[in-house]
């Protein structure tokens, strides 16, 4: 497989009153074209990684990798104009909430139509034309009127398709979806995962999933990275994540509630302080073992 | 009708706006809860399951059809009593607290809202009840972690010793060790107080941990009703129910990976 992404040892940092504070601290992975997962709780710094990828830690909060290349291109040693010519372009992002994510005093279909401009150029009906395909891409019924709508007159389901469009319509090497379907309900949900799940078998699309929902990850992902205060603390093919062997991942996985395997209590995680220390054993960091 | 002292619905409307303005969020909807029973209502956002709760609390404004909450008719206007017995724990632990209040702020304003005498030993007794402990009590919402919080929001919805709790989304914004937390405070609650549970969620293992049965909504009206017995067992009638199901266990590819 080939790879398109490669971080080696990335850690973020912010200073603090009382020292300085590792929010992600000596992560390591390579992603490839396929579906990596990241799974956390809140504050373990999965998202701070999808965000580091992109060198986007607004100061003071520091960045540091011994290497990050994208297809063999160093994200570290690039100018700021350099890395803003990745972004959107060659790695793209889709956030949690469409609501933050949009401008609200812009119509759709502007919004969309720029970020082709800003990758491809074009002339103005071409531009159009690819909005409108996007969009209807994106399974959005009428792309004519929600061209011409303004965000707030969209359901979050809507908006978030529409940012999977924007951020598609460079045709992008890599997409890092942050939590892209916590807010949509389940029916949407399967929609949006669908179209990301076309956009890696078809065009070969890397994709860095960050989700809490350990359900979802482990049916919709091939590999997973679970993170534990800024450590990625175990890796695993995502159909063996229920076999998972480290304590916090049992931990979080015993704490679901499940139709299939009704209990009385949750078992409640009892948190371990030498889950925050390295690990002894090099995790695995490249490409699917077992195939 | 079932045990008067819970929650008995006929035929709710409830509705926004007029003219051609006019939405109709619940549309003649009737369904009952038994005193002691815990029943969850599932569906997609926009379906009413919150509109309900909001209407039976008094926050939805136009409304038509008979609701009997805790052995008392509703009208326009809710009673006094009526808060005694019937509270509500929001989906949001961030956004229900108010983040200059400290937590002993909080639940002493809620207590003499409700006519309470004796509020120290109430706070201590609440902060207790609900697993914080008095280390809390003077603490703002912002030194409190998610979890924290929403056992603030429940220690405030227990003050005035209610019957019946309404939960809405108690905790969709938790991370699931928490939430785990959180789910067993409510069963523990439930059997220590015989407490009565309206649970809207859109997890379905959730309500399926916590609820009997479960009432399917979409679109404003109810589709289905199902005892937990049948979810778990995958058996519904309704599409929409057999979507939902369907999706709670992960995602399914349309196509075979081409691995």
């Amino acid at each position: 497989m080939k790879t398109l992404l490669d971080v080696e040892n990335l850690s973020v940092t912010f200073p603090t009153r009382s020292g300085s504070f590792e929010a992600v601290r000596g992560v390591s992975f390579s992603l490839g074209q396929e579906r990596l997962g990241i799974v956390g709780e809140s504050g373990s710094g999965k998202s701070l990684t999808g965000r580091a990828i992109l060198r986007l830690i607004r100061p003071p909060g520091k960045l540091q990798a011994t290497a990050m290349r994208l297809e063999g291109d160093d994200l570290l040693a690039m100018s700021d104009r350099q890395m803003r010519a990745v972004r959107g372009r060659r790695i793209s992002m889709v956030m949690q909430d469409p609501k933050f994510s949009l401008n609200p005093v812009m119509r759709v279909g502007e919004q969309i139509v720029e970020a082709y401009r800003q990758s491809s150029g074009g002339g103005r009906k071409e531009r159009k034309q690819r909005a409108l395909a996007m969009l209807e891409s994106v399974a959005i019924r009428d792309p004519e009127r929600v061209f011409n709508a303004y965000p707030h007159e969209m359901s979050g389901g809507m908006g978030q398709r529409i940012m999977i469009a924007m951020m598609l319509i460079p045709d992008p090497r890599i997409l890092i979806a942050d939590e892209p379907t916590s807010a949509l309900d389940v029916t949407v949900q399967m929609q949006v995962l669908n179209i990301m799940d076309k956009l890696v078998s078809e065009r070969g699309m890397g994709l860095i999933f960050i989700s809490h929902d350990l359900n979802l990850v482990s049916s919709f992902c091939d590999r997973v990275l679970i993170m534990y205060a800024g450590r990625v603390v175990e890796s695993c093919r995502a159909d063996q994540l229920y076999d998972a062997k480290h304590p916090y991942t049992r931990g979080l996985l015993n704490s679901l509630p499940r139709l299939d395997a009704p209990r009385d209590r949750l078992a409640v995680l009892k948190r371990d302080p030498s889950w925050r220390e390295p690990l002894a054993a090099q995790i695995p960091t490249s490409g699917m073992p077992d195939e | 009708m079932s045990d008067v002292q819970g929650i008995d619905i006929a035929d709710l409307n409830v509705w926004f706006g007029q003219g051609p303005e006019r939405v109709d969020a619940v549309q003649s909807v009737s369904f009952t809860v038994d005193k002691g029973a815990s029943v969850g209502l599932v569906g997609e956002s926009g379906s009413g399951k919150s509109t309900i709760l909001r209407a039976i609390t008094g926050l939805a404004g136009s409304w038509s059809g008979s609701m009997m909450v805790g052995g008392e008719k509703l009208g326009r206007k809710r009673s006094k009593a009526f808060y005694n017995k019937v509270q509500m724990v929001f989906q949001d632990p961030y956004a229900s607290l108010h983040p200059r209040h400290s937590v002993d702020q909080v639940l002493s304003e809620t207590l003499s809202l409700h006519g309470l005498k004796d509020i120290d030993r109430r706070i201590i007794k609440l902060l207790d009840d609900v697993g914080l402990g008095t280390a809390f009590r003077f603490r703002y919402p912002h030194q409190l972690s998610g979890g924290q919080r929403q056992r603030v929001a429940i220690a405030r919805a227990l003050a005035s010793e209610p019957s019946i709790l309404l939960l809405d989304e108690p905790t969709s914004a938790l991370d699931v060790s928490v939430q785990a937390e959180i789910l067993n405070l409510l069963s523990d609650l439930r059997d220590e107080r015989g407490l009565t549970y309206l649970m809207v969620s859109h997890n379905l293992a959730v309500v399926g941990h916590l609820c009997e049965s479960v009432l399917v909504m979409q679109n404003g009206q109810i589709v289905e009703l199902l005892s937990i017995e049948d979810l778990r067992a995958q058996q519904a009638s309704h599409p929409y129910t057999q979507q939902l199901l369907k999706s709670s266990l992960g995602f399914v590819r349309d196509v075979p990976r081409q691995t």
